[in-house]
Formats: structure tokens, sequence, C-alpha cells
């Protein structure tokens, strides 16, 4: 019988990285000296798990190297060796190593060996090891052809509680009888009366005589399992009694005929891995599968159940002939459709949804790394692990949020010696914390450390040009700068944070994902960011306005504010720009059935309403009719649909069928030519011209 | 038809010995640790077992000592899947009631082979 390995392949990946997260995660969590026993269990198992797979689906490469790591791992486990610093330290590399060789061959290439080898190294110098301990097991098959036929006596006797051990002397007989020419003789003597006799227990003996070309070993091997439930001995008796057919039997008999041996030369196992390696399924490295739990999947047939029998319901209220009590039932049928819609809908987005520990499980190997690195005493707390995310959002979020927490540990957070000068615990706390508010979810980033320096970053504002030497700033609009381009305040550039990416890239990671991040942050006291973000992708809370006779949407997390315009407080600036004074700002307004190409809008500014909103840290206010309603609408692509359109960044579907366009701010604000930097000058310069006026 | 169950936390390695086992004409019921393993055996009857030895929650040693202590499994074949470095546990499996073992790495084949032992 055949069986393609291969279609397990995919699966021993996923769970070996899997296995991989949680050795990881595991490690962390160690502190040599203080290790408890089920935390290196599991670290164990995961080793284990992932030999054991990578040996039985040929992946020798991964197999030799998670030996050392898995006997190192069951010594410490067994108590035989103390854990240390340094094994953490390497078995927090080999977990890297090994995802990188799974990664390999997951995608059908050919593992690079030479950091596993030099892992693997100093594996052995720890263990004590030489290189041949498991260099070649190949002894054993290589000499198999002896075709000298023996005869063998065995004399078999099984202790009384044999039957109990699960194993049967006819079965181990029978392969006896495989090897070769088997003569039996079967001694009952040991049977006693039957009134002492008990059923459960084995009173026969056997002798054996074995015409065989196998070796004594072999036949050992047959008995291995029992070797300490009877009494065996096997003597070599010269004369044999037939050679022909025996040779034959054996020869299909002999289980180690079919074991490919486990190849010595570099060349062959080269050959070996690449002939595996074909075999394999099409990559899928970039897996487009999620995980659901099943009392989700439940919940939908739940729903789906429930909507069934609304349906069957309102059917059956059609069929009838319409009364005045039908009508009400009807009514009452339709808001139990909308309900179980509504419901549906809500069930169907959370299947996305994954908890944000996903994320978050990153960061201890990341925190460890860098404290180590810059040599800070850092504790990470992960609060709100278990709230729920889109895995789309998910996956964006990851790099700004590691972003945000080096700077954290490299800017935020003192040394040791700075935190007791100024009477600080030694140990620094960076809190990750998650939480859903509204239809959003909330990510702050918090440490405990000097803050913000408001001073500093002011000045590095003025030489960047960023503001004017004479602005007058409050602390947050301080704060605010360091999202501006080109901005950096590390004293020297180092390597944990100043790789060329600023908080405006993080920003406008952010806000592409329809989210916000602002800063909070007091001197000595330590900074918060906090990233907000729509739930999932696929739905937008949207306010929805009239432009002309037409209905727009925008992004309501973009709003700033809405109002009637005041006439006495607006000003043209250059040919056809207007401008409102709100408080200290100055608002450029556009006109939404302009850019748009809507007639019939309200054109005169007086008394007229203004979205303020806000992208990129830029105000804009846009002209509309009226507001409407404010909901959740569904994005639906327009690029999918029909094609990109500037300034709308999708379409959704009203509940009166009709399709609506969503407004995409920071599109607008490109297309109405109020780009930065220019915006920024106009600002000024308006505001310097309506000065002067 | 036999029955046997499989215990492995690993996924794959559960898989292809299920799979294998399968197609050799067996009904495999599979579990992923000791525990589930222990629950399904004492509602149902196997004609053998076969258990990894580290799992989470129950280990396979364990496994076999409870199975072994139950009327129905006194005398089912009970086979663990060990690696090579552990002879210590086959001791310590023995010990516990088991019947025999099978060394990981290990082909279908082989795996045939070993079940051949005790059930055919």
């Amino acid at each position: 019988m055949s069986i393609d390995l291969s279609q397990f392949f995919e699966v021993f990946f996923e769970e070996s990285f899997e296995g991989l997260d949680a050795m990881e995660a595991e490690l962390l969590n160690l502190v040599p000296g203080e290790e408890d026993l089920e935390t290196i269990n599991t670290i164990f198992r995961a080793a284990h798990s992932i030999k054991g797979g990578s040996g039985t689906f040929g992946f020798n490469s991964v197999s030799d190297f998670t030996h050392v790591l898995e006997t190192l791992l069951d010594q410490i486990r067994e108590g035989k060796r103390e854990l240390t610093t340094e094994h953490v330290d390497l078995l927090l590399k080999s977990v890297d190593c090994l995802r990188a060789l799974l990664s390999a061959l997951q995608s059908e290439q050919e593992p690079d060996l030479e950091e596993a080898n030099a892992l693997r190294l100093k594996f052995e110098a720890i263990l004590g090891l030489g290189q041949s301990e498991h260099d070649n097991p190949n002894s054993e098959c290589a000499d198999e052809q002896q075709a000298e036929v023996n005869t063998y006596q065995i004399d078999f006797k099984p202790y009384h509680h044999l039957f109990k051990t699960g194993n049967e002397p006819l079965y181990m007989i029978s392969e006896l009888a495989e090897l070769g020419e088997l003569e039996t003789h079967v001694s009952h003597n040991e049977i006693p009366d039957i009134t002492d006799l008990t059923a459960d227990d084995c009173f026969l003996s056997w002798r054996f005589f074995l015409n065989t070309e196998k070796e004594e070993r072999v036949i050992r091997e047959i008995f291995e399992w029992v070797e300490d439930d009877c009494d065996l001995t096997i003597t070599l008796c010269g004369g044999l009694f037939s050679e022909d057919d025996t040779a034959q039997g054996a020869e299909e008999n002999n289980p180690d005929s079919k074991i490919e041996p486990a190849s010595s030369a570099p060349i062959n196992t080269q050959e070996v891995k690449k002939a595996v390696v074909s075999k394999a399924p099409p990559p899928a490295t970039e897996s487009t599968s999620i995980r659901v739990g099943i009392d989700k999947v439940d919940s939908l047939i739940n729903m789906v159940g429930e909507l069934v029998i609304t349906q069957a319901m309102l059917t059956q209220l059609g069929e009838q002939e319409i009364t005045e009590a039908t009508i009400a039932s009807l009514q009452e049928g339709l808001a139990q459709l909308a309900h179980n819609t509504r419901d549906l809908q809500e069930n169907v987005m959370r299947i996305r949804m994954l908890p944000i520990s996903f994320v978050f499980s990153r960061f201890p190997r990341l925190v460890r790394d860098i404290s180590q690195k810059l040599n800070k005493q850092v504790e990470l707390k992960l609060l709100g692990e278990q709230t729920e995310l889109d895995k789309t959002v998910m996956e964006k979020i990851s790099d700004p949020m590691v972003h945000l927490v080096r700077n954290s540990l490299d800017h935020g957070l003192e040394t040791v010696d700075q935190r007791l000068a100024v009477g600080k615990d030694p140990v620094g706390i960076v809190t990750l914390n998650a939480f859903h508010q509204g239809g959003n979810i909330v990510i702050e980033i918090m440490d405990d450390g000097q803050g913000l320096n408001t001073t500093k970053i002011k000045e590095k504002a003025i030489a960047n040009g960023l503001i004017a030497l004479g602005d007058e700033l409050s602390d947050d609009e301080i704060n605010e700068l360091i999202f501006m381009p080109g901005f950096s305040t590390a004293d020297a550039v180092s390597d944990i944070s100043g790789r060329g990416v600023g908080m405006d890239v993080v920003r406008r990671n952010i806000q592409s994902l329809n989210g916000s991040v602002e800063v909070s942050s007091a001197t000595g006291i330590g900074s918060t960011f906090t990233i907000r973000l729509p739930l999932t992708l696929a739905i937008l809370d949207g306010q929805l306005v009239k432009v002309a006779k037409h209905t727009y949407i925008i992004p309501l997390i973009s709003i700033v504010e809405s109002l009637q315009i005041d006439i006495t407080k607006v000003s043209r600036v250059g040919k056809d720009l207007d401008v409102l004074r709100l408080r200290d700002e100055y608002i450029p307004i556009l006109r939404l059935y302009n850019i748009f190409n809507h007639q019939g809008a309200i054109e005169t500014l007086d008394k007229t309403l203004l979205v303020v909103v806000e992208s990129d840290n830029q105000k804009i206010g846009l002209l509309v009719d009226d507001l409407l309603s404010q909901q959740q609408v569904v994005i639906k692509s327009l690029e999918a649909n029909y094609q990109k359109v500037d300034g709308v960044s999708g379409a959704t579907i009203l509940g009166d069928g009709r399709v609506s366009l969503i407004i995409d701010i920071s599109g607008l604000i490109k297309l109405s030519g109020l780009r930065k930097p220019g915006s920024q000058e106009l600002i000024i310069e308006s505001q310097a011209n309506l000065e002067a006026s | 038809m036999k029955r046997i169950l499989a215990v492995d936390d690993s996924a794959s390695m559960r898989q292809m010995v299920g799979f294998t086992l399968k197609k050799a004409g067996f009904d495999v019921t599979e579990a992923k640790d000791g525990s589930e393993a222990l629950s399904i055996a004492k509602q149902q009857g196997f004609d053998a077992v076969i258990s990894d030895v580290n799992m989470p929650i129950m280990d396979g040693i364990t496994l076999i000592r409870e199975l072994r202590t139950l009327p129905n499994y006194k005398f089912t074949p009970l086979l663990m899947l060990t690696t090579e470095s552990g002879m210590d546990k086959k001791v310590e499996g023995k010990a516990a009631g088991a019947t025999g073992w099978i060394v990981k790495p290990f082909n279908p084949e082989q795996l045939l082979a070993v079940i051949k032992k005790v059930i055919r």
C-alpha cells in the first residue's frame, strides 16, 4: 500500500508554526532558576512534535536539528540539567531558525542550513556530544545480504500475565513462521486443574525450531515487546532441514528491507530531499484560510434557522387573504426579518474577527530583544488580549504597533540609572491595552517613561521649518508635531528606531485603515499612544449628507464638527477659495457640488451647513445641503465594479436601493489642490493676507 | 471491522496514522490528548489503541495506565509512539501496561507492520 505523505504536509507546517509560536511565548515566560515544569513540558512537546512530524514526513534537516533541541529540553525536563539564560537565548534563536527552515520547505525551496548547523554545534557543545551521534544510523540495514540459513531453537515461556499486556502469542508465532520454516511444539504441562485455572492467565509455553536466513536479532525483535514478560532463549543449532523456500519468504517479510536506508553522503541527502519536495502540492505559503471557532459556526446555523422560520412565516402570510390582521402580522414578520438579518450580518462579521492576541503575542519577544539591546529593564503588560478585530485590519496594524512599541522602548523609557535617579522603579512598564468602544477598537500603547520632551520637539520643529519661531503652541499641539513628515527626535539615529520610518508613516498607515492615532504625554510620567480603528474594513460608520439631489457618505471618524456658516467669518482668498475663520484656524471651504458637478445645490454660504473634516492633520470644510442620518454602511469597492474615481473611496447601497458614494477625504484634499505643504503655506499665507487687509 | 483509537496531539501525525489505518481497512477514531481518548474509550470499545507519549493534559503513559485498569481494556493491545531516544519511556510504558511501541519516525508501511503484531 502506498500512501502519499505530501497530503499531510500542509497540516504539518501549520501545526509546526503554531508550535514554534507557543515555544517562543513560553520561552519568554521562562525565568532561569524558577522555571515551572509545565512550561518546560510545553516547550518540550512542541519541539518533540516538530521532530516527530518532520522525521515522519521526510524533512530530515528539520528533524536532525530539532533532535539536539529536544535532547537538551529533555534533560532540563528530567532535572538532569539546570536551565540557564544561555539556553533560553539559544532556544529562541533556534525557534527563528526552525521557522526559516520550515518556511523554505513549505515553499519548496532548499533550506539554508548554515545557521542550523552553527546552532546545532552550540547545542552539541552544551550537551557534550560529538558530531557522530546521529549522523549515521545506517549500519543496521547495511548487511542484510547474508544468505546463510540457520536453524534456531527458540524456547518461549510466557509469564502468566502475558495476555494482560495485550500481546498475543499466536500473532508472534505467525510472525516467526514468516521468517522461514517453523516447527512448533507446545507444552501444556503448566495448565492447572480446572479448579485453580484462571482464564486470564497464560499457562502455555512453546519450543520452536526455525529454519531461517535471518539473524538472531530479527527473531528477538518479534519478542521485543514481551522480553520482560517471558523466559526466552534462542540457541543456534547447526543442522538445517531445507533451504529452498525459506529464502523467498524471508525476503518478503523482512521489515527492514523496506526501510529506506538513511543516507550518509550529502549528495544523496540532497536527492532524497528534492524527491520529497517535488512531490509536494503547489505552495500555499500565504494562507488565506481562517480558523473559526465552532461556536461561531453554530450560532450562524442557528441564525439561518431562525431566518428560514421567519421566511416561512412570511410566505404563509403572503398566501392568505390580506386583511388588517394579516397586515399587522406581516409587519411583525418583517420586523422579525430585519432583526434576523442584522443578527446574521453581525455574526458573519464575527467570523472574520480574531482576538488581538494574535498581534500582541509577537511583542514579548520584541520587547525582550530590544530591551536587551538597549540595556533597559522592561516589563510588558498585555491587557484585553481577547478583544476581537477583523483579520485584515489585524494584519495591517501590526507594523505600526511595532513601530510605536519600539519608540516607547527607545525614546520613552529611561535607562535604569535615569529611572533610579528620579526615584522610579528601575523596571519600566510598557502596557498594550485593547478594548472596544462603540464600533471601534481602541489600542493603547502606554509607557511610564519620561514622556515626550516638548521643548526638544519644538526646537526640532522650528529647525525643520514645521512651525515658526514665534508660534505659541499648546503641549498637545506640540506633541502632535511628531506625526509630521520628516520628524525624529532621537539624538542619534539608533538601531531600534529611526529606521527612516517616521511617525508620519505610522499615522498614514493607520489612516489608510480609516483609523486615527493620537498621543498624550506627561513629562516624567509617561506617554500614551491611542490607536482607534474600525472593527472591520467592510463596514464604515458614515454620516449621510445631501448635495443637490444626491446622497454622499462622509466617514464619521474623519468628521471634526458640523456647523452653520457665519458669513461674517468667511473671507475670500485668491480667485475662488473661501476660508472660514473657526476659532483661531482658517478652514478652506470645498463646495462638494462643484467637485462632483451637480446642479441645483445651495450655493450661498450664509447659514449653509459645513462639515469640518480632518485628514493628514489638515482640516477642510465640506459644503453640503443637508445633514441626513448617521448609519453603518457596507463598503463596496468601486474599482471592482466600475473604476477608480478620485475623491471617492467606495460606494454603498442605501436602504432605498440607491447607490451612494463614500467620500475619500484625503483624496478630496489632493483633488482640490489643497495638498500639503502647499496648503499649510496657503493657510499661513492667507492668514497673513487677512491680517494685512 | 476492527476499531482503533489513535491518540496524538499533533494533527499531522494523527491524520497520517488515521489515514494509513483507514486505508488498511480499520475503523479509526482520533483523539488529541489522553484525557479525550480516555473518555472516548470509556464510551466505545476498541480493538487497539495507539497513543503518542508526550501530550498536554494527559500524557500517553497515564492514558495507558488508566485504560489498563478498565475491564474492557484488560487485554486490549495498547501501543505507544515513542522516539528512538526514549528507552526509559518504553520501560515506563511497559510498567503502565503498554503492549508495545512504535518508534518515530515511521512510515505507513512500518506502522501497518507493527499493527499486524497485535490485531489481524
